[in-house]
């Protein structure tokens, strides 16, 4: 009985060091979206090529897309944008914009002069949709389904390796549901 | 004396500027309470970006939008509850510093319960231990007992001699 109690310190260490070890590499600041599972907020905001036009939430419907939330005032969206035109042209994938507090001017200049991967465009000029999304830091992309429920919220950059690893197995999962 | 009289200066001059600073933070309250009761809202929010700092402290775009919901939520007359429910809506149970008792919490909340019970058991099994030792020298025969201060008072003797 007494001898059992000497392994009480080397239990300690080894559930210690199990949890400890579990929680290293881990991101802190990555957050799972609150939304994850739910539809995609109801919006009413105009569209950014054509200010007349209203756009909502069935643009969503039908198939599966990514939402990427980005502004001309993020140097991060910048990095990304290349990338992003080259998964709407050589991929296929359709994008949705969210311009996100951002002027329409300088948005429809730079995709211009960048080359524009969206497939529409929503025009948030007050944050309102990115507020209610959740949104805390440009650039962000979510994958939502055909349903136009949101599946995955990606915070950051978009890069191929976040495509291979991250979107692309996720929008195959839900095409193929659809 | 002079050089007193500059510090002061330099002070007064800094007053308003931080007067100012508070200012902006200031919505239009009607009452003292309502901005008690924002304040203490916006306090107990976290910010999502700078993941250290409450809403109330933080200077990030996501926080001026959160709390400008905050006080938009509270003239249209919601509770606390909805308030802070409609913000973890969107960015999650983490915005809350005091969160709420779930599935995923509760062994955080359990934590000093278990840490105290774990403390009390630990000190209670010592406590019966060394009573139950105590106990088995007591029960030293009167012939042990005798034996005992024989070899007790042989060994003064040898020490003495």
């Amino acid at each position: 009985m007494k001898r059992l109690f000497l392994f009480v310190p080397l239990v300690l260490v080894v559930v210690l060091g199990t949890v400890l070890f579990s929680g290293l590499g881990k991101d802190p600041t990555h957050l799972d979206s609150a939304l994850i599972g739910k539809p995609v907020p109801a919006f009413e905001l105009s569209d950014l090529d054509d200010e007349n036009r209203q756009l909502n939430h069935e643009i969503f419907q039908g198939e599966v897309s990514l939402l990427n939330v980005w502004g001309t005032w993020c140097p991060a969206c910048r990095d990304e944008h290349d990338d992003l035109v080259w998964l709407a042209e050589e991929k296929g994938v359709r994008i949705i914009g969210l311009n996100y507090k951002d002027n329409r001017d300088d948005a429809l200049a730079w995709l211009r002069d960048l080359g524009n991967p969206y497939a529409t465009s929503i025009y948030d000029p007050r944050g309102t949709l990115g507020f209610d999304l959740g949104v805390y830091g440009a650039p962000e992309t979510y994958v939502i389904d055909a349903q136009g429920i949101v599946r995955y919220r990606h915070v950051g950059v978009v890069n191929e390796k976040v495509w291979n690893e991250d979107l692309e197995p996720l929008v195959s999962r839900y095409q193929e549901g659809s | 004396m002079g050089r007193s009289l500059m510090i002061l200066c330099l002070l007064v001059l800094m007053l308003p500027a931080n007067a100012l600073a508070d200012q902006a933070n200031i919505q239009g309250f009607e009452t003292l309470e309502e901005e008690q009761r924002y304040r203490e809202l916006i306090s107990e929010l976290r910010c999502p970006k700078c993941q250290n700092q409450n809403i109330a402290d933080s200077n990030s775009p996501i926080s001026k939008d959160m709390r400008d919901a905050v006080y938009r939520m509270m003239q249209d007359g919601a509770s606390d509850d909805d308030i802070v429910g409609a913000l973890v809506d969107r960015f999650g149970e983490f915005v809350r510093y005091n969160p709420e008792l779930d599935r995923r919490t509760a062994l955080l909340w359990a934590t000093p319960a278990i840490a105290v019970g774990g403390g009390l058991l630990i000190v209670a099994v010592i406590a019966l231990r060394a009573r139950r030792r105590g106990g088995q020298t007591e029960s030293l025969t009167p012939d042990e007992q005798a034996r005992v201060s024989t070899l007790l008072d042989d060994n003064e003797r040898h020490r003495r001699s």
